[in-house]
């Protein structure tokens, strides 16, 4: 039986869900290998991928990316149900099969979650999905009562003939529109015609969340299966030189130890004795050869990137930055630096797997499901149509769960090591903290040659960091896919793409691949950058006296979308009025992930350095805005998230290893400092922006050039912590 | 064999003493609400009820909870009715990817009960929990809800 969320339970389902929590296989799907495939008696109707109608006019609409929190879920379902015409009270989301998608020759494409973009890549096939199986529906109920399509309308899922006032459900010609030949055009509705779009959506997850009854990966529960605790090199790069078991051998529970090169693995009858006996498994450690790096010798080395004469991809260049800095009337130069930072994802990397037959079983909370197919199909040397991946909710992902798949690699590697017997591989907070992909650490040189009347006349931004895409994707940094040779487009977010008139700009990339593994996170290139750019500009600003939102206003003037959320944003904000003694604003807006932000601090700071935030104001202009209550709730959480690691966010490495560990040195913030938030939802329509992840980008320089004007100090690195400030 | 009494129902565990009562929940009674998070009641994805007060139960030994009553989000609701904080929860949107939403009601429900109208001051103590996804806002929100629901006070 496939998971399928109702989106408001009868309290009879949710009861009998309750007695059957935990069982895998009664919410999961049917296992490939070790079990039939399950079928579905009364499953419906495919009308096409994605839509399943049942006799009794159930609708189930097919979701082929994770849930993760985002709410992509729900607001993915909504762009089909809008031009199906259903009855969105009767939808039921299903996950799509990733091991389907091998076989229907990626029938519902990419099922990535990544990038803030389910809605903005996937909104026009979407629709067009619903738009098709309309047309099915009423050409099949037109074919029954033999009177032309055009004289038929859908509405609420019933097909209504004008002229003669009959009616059908769309259950009830189902069958017959199933059979029919999908139109090859359809027309999608104009904006103005939508009923659902727009509208505040109840996500359909959050039922299930709230009566405990939600299944993540680390939930998965079957017949038979053993638990594994893992142990992997302390320093990145590293393997296993020899391995003692002699002292857990025989203990309670332990059923074996396994040296897998990369790790160590403890495989018994619970997770927790699998823990405790890692700790006794003796292990040496053959480091490689960076077992002596240190933050500081990152630093050099990132340092090194931004002196070099070599090696330097230039993303950008108007005009003759060099010829107008020489003629500038005042130059200001700065160097700022963001650390790695992990993601911490509340629910630590796990894979369940079973290897049997020549076929694999994973259950696993990812991000991107087919990643994980190909991963665990690799590991298994099995084709990857041998392979399923079992979909449940995600307890977080951030990035974390979708470029990199260690965790299923390893989950496999258990599993094939154990044929036949299903494993469940659960890492520790510790092992999470000290083995992600980390947000990479980057170091980037800013110069601005100004005029007399302090406008800016030159702009250079270098940056110095290890490339996602070259070292983790192992993608070769070319156009199209990158703006120059050899330029990480994550690493230069927001410098490359500058929209300020300036006349002469430009942009380098040092691509200094370090040994520190680096990925993708809630918002990545965007979630430093834009903290240079926007602190950098208020330099300039302070330099020249202006108001810093009169002198960014200035500079927009022909980037209409981004001029449009910044005065958006600064007039609810009330920039300019009257402040209590004491309080100051910064401002910041930016533009990434398809949609443009901004954002506007009100905050103190008192002489111990604790930081008030009386009130964070944040815009987005995301073009069309799906689900509104949804975006106010990212836009909520990406306050969080960036606060936590603009204040505290910093992991450091010592002896070749991370230092941070656990939430008590890798510190999260908690309600307490949970500053006012107040969202502006500006939607300006015409295109398709994210919201996951853009809303962060304004938060940090917009925060630290209010404590610029409250103190007069400029802050340059983050996190705010080692500035002696502290979120009060 | 330790006994516990767990959502109202009674079990006999033949674990080690030491063993948490988290990994007694989930791996040996199969009850999963409660989330793993940290290990170091940091985060409290955890948090159940012992006798009423809510405790961090990857921290706290099995054999300390022997003979008394854990409640967990699997008990919350009485007779097919949701709890109040289940209500305010659901009304309210808050949850995100929810791993930790568990413990965060546990923790709401334990406030509400010893103090039936929490001020914001009191929602701060109470609530340390740790939610990755930032769902403060509308926690504080669901909680101030709760408060004012009519059924609350006999949760």
């Amino acid at each position: 039986m496939k998971k399928t969320l109702a989106h408001q339970p009868a309290r009879r389902e949710f009861l009998k869900a309750s007695a059957a929590i935990g069982g895998g296989l009664t919410l999961g799907c049917g296992p490939l290998g070790v079990f039939a495939q399950g079928a579905k008696p009364d499953a419906g109707v495919e009308i096409n991928a994605w839509v399943v109608i049942r006799p009794d006019d159930g609708i189930v609409i097919r979701y082929a990316r994770s849930e993760m929190g985002q709410g992509s879920m729900t607001s993915a379902p909504m762009l089909v149900a809008e031009e199906l015409e259903c009855d969105w009270r009767r939808v039921k989301v299903e996950y799509a099969s990733a091991n389907a998608n091998v076989k229907r020759k990626r029938a519902w494409g990419d099922m990535a979650a990544v990038g803030s973009r389910t809605i903005r890549n996937s909104q026009e096939y979407l629709r067009k999905a619903g738009a098709t199986a309309r047309e099915m529906l009423i050409a099949a109920a037109a074919q029954q009562w033999k009177v032309p399509a055009s004289e038929c309308t859908a509405q609420n899922s019933f097909i209504t003939h004008g002229p003669s006032k009959r009616r059908v459900s769309y259950g009830k010609v189902a069958d017959a529109a199933a059979k029919l030949e999908a139109p090859k055009e359809v027309k999608l509705k104009e904006p103005k015609a939508w009923k659902l779009i727009g509208k505040p959506v109840k996500r359909f997850d959050i039922p299930d969340t709230v009566m405990g009854r939600q299944v993540y990966g680390i939930d998965t529960q079957l017949p038979g299966m053993l638990y594994a605790a893992v142990a992997q090199c302390p320093v990145f790069g590293g393997k296993v030189k020899a391995m003692d078991a002699a002292k857990v051998e025989g203990r309670r529970g332990i059923v074996k130890v396994l040296n897998v090169e990369t790790f160590v693995a403890v495989v018994a009858d619970n997770w927790w004795r699998a823990k405790e006996a890692l700790r006794d498994v003796h292990i040496d450690w053959d480091v490689g050869a960076n077992g002596n790096a240190s933050t500081a010798s990152l630093m050099e080395f990132y340092r090194a990137g931004l002196d070099a004469k070599e090696d330097i991809a230039v993303s950008r260049k108007d005009g003759d930055f060099d010829q107008a800095f020489g003629a500038a009337a005042k130059k200001l130069e700065a160097e700022y630096y963001t650390p790695y930072l992990a993601h911490a994802c509340m629910e630590p990397m796990g894979c369940t797997a079973v290897v049997k037959d020549g076929k694999v079983d994973v259950w696993t909370s990812t991000q991107n499901a087919e990643a994980s197919l190909a991963a665990a199909a690799a590991t298994a040397g099995v084709p990857l149509e041998n392979v399923e991946v079992h979909r449940v909710q995600l307890g977080g992902g951030f990035g974390r769960r979708g470029g990199a798949q260690d965790f299923v690699r390893q989950g496999v590697a258990i599993a094939k090591a154990m044929e036949g017997t299903p494993v469940k591989m659960l890492w520790s907070r510790e092992e999470d903290t000290q083995h992600d992909f980390y947000r990479p650490a980057s170091l980037i040189r800013v110069k601005a040659g100004l005029d007399d009347s302090g406008n800016p006349l030159a702009w250079y931004s270098r940056v110095a960091s290890t490339s996602i895409f070259s070292t983790l994707v192992r993608l070769p940094l070319k156009p199209p896919f990158s703006p120059v040779e050899g330029v990480d487009p994550q690493s230069v977010a927001s410098l490359h793409d500058l929209p300020h008139s300036i006349p002469n700009v430009k942009i380098e990339y040092a691509q200094r691949n370090a040994f520190v593994p680096v990925g993708f996170w809630r918002t990545v290139g965007h979630s430093q950058n834009p903290f240079v750019r926007e602190s950098f500009l208020d330099e300039i600003a302070a330099a020249s006296g202006k108001d810093p939102y009169e002198f960014r206003r200035a500079l927009l003037q022909k980037s209409p979308k981004d001029l449009a959320i910044l005065e958006t944003t600064a007039k609810a904000a009330g920039w300019g009025s009257p402040l209590p003694a004491g309080v100051f604003r910064g401002i910041a807006e930016t533009e990434g992930y398809g949609s443009y932000t901004a954002a506007v601090a009100e905050l103190s700071v008192d002489k111990n350095g604790e930081v008030t935030i009386r009130r964070l104001v944040l815009g987005i202009d995301p073009g069309y805005a799906v689900n509104p209550d949804n975006i106010q709730a990212q836009l909520q959480g990406s306050a969080v998230f960036m606060l936590t690691a603009m204040f505290w966010g910093e992991i450091t490495i010592k002896d070749g290893r991370v230092e941070q560990s656990n939430f008590h040195d890798y510190r999260m913030m908690r309600l307490r400092e949970m500053p006012k938030v107040e969202t502006v939802i500006a939607a300006t329509g015409g295109f398709w922006g994210g919201v996951g992840e853009p809303g962060q980008a304004s938060i940090a320089p917009a925060i630290c050039n209010a404590i610029f004007a409250a103190t007069g100090k400029r802050i340059r690195s983050l996190p705010l912590k080692n500035h002696g400030l502290t979120l009060a | 064999m330790i006994e516990l009494t767990v959502n109202g129902k009674k079990h006999n565990v033949d674990v080690e003493p030491e063993m948490p009562l988290l990994w007694v929940l989930r791996d040996v009674l199969d009850v999963k609400g409660p989330k793993f998070g940290c290990g170091i009641a940091q985060c409290g994805a955890c948090t159940v009820h012992l006798n009423g007060e809510p405790v961090r139960s990857c921290s706290v030994p099995v054999s300390a909870a022997a003979g008394q009553k854990v409640l967990t989000i699997e008990g919350l609701a009485q007779k097919g009715q949701l709890h109040p904080v289940q209500r305010a929860w659901i009304d309210n949107e808050v949850p995100q990817c929810g791993y930790c939403q568990s413990g965060q009601i546990m923790a709401a429900v334990a406030l509400l009960a010893r103090n039936p109208s929490p001020s914001d001051k009191d929602i701060d103590a109470a609530m340390t929990n740790i939610c990755r996804c930032g769902t403060y806002a509308r926690i504080r929100t669901a909680i101030h809800a709760a408060a004012k629901s009519p059924k609350s006070a006999k949760a």
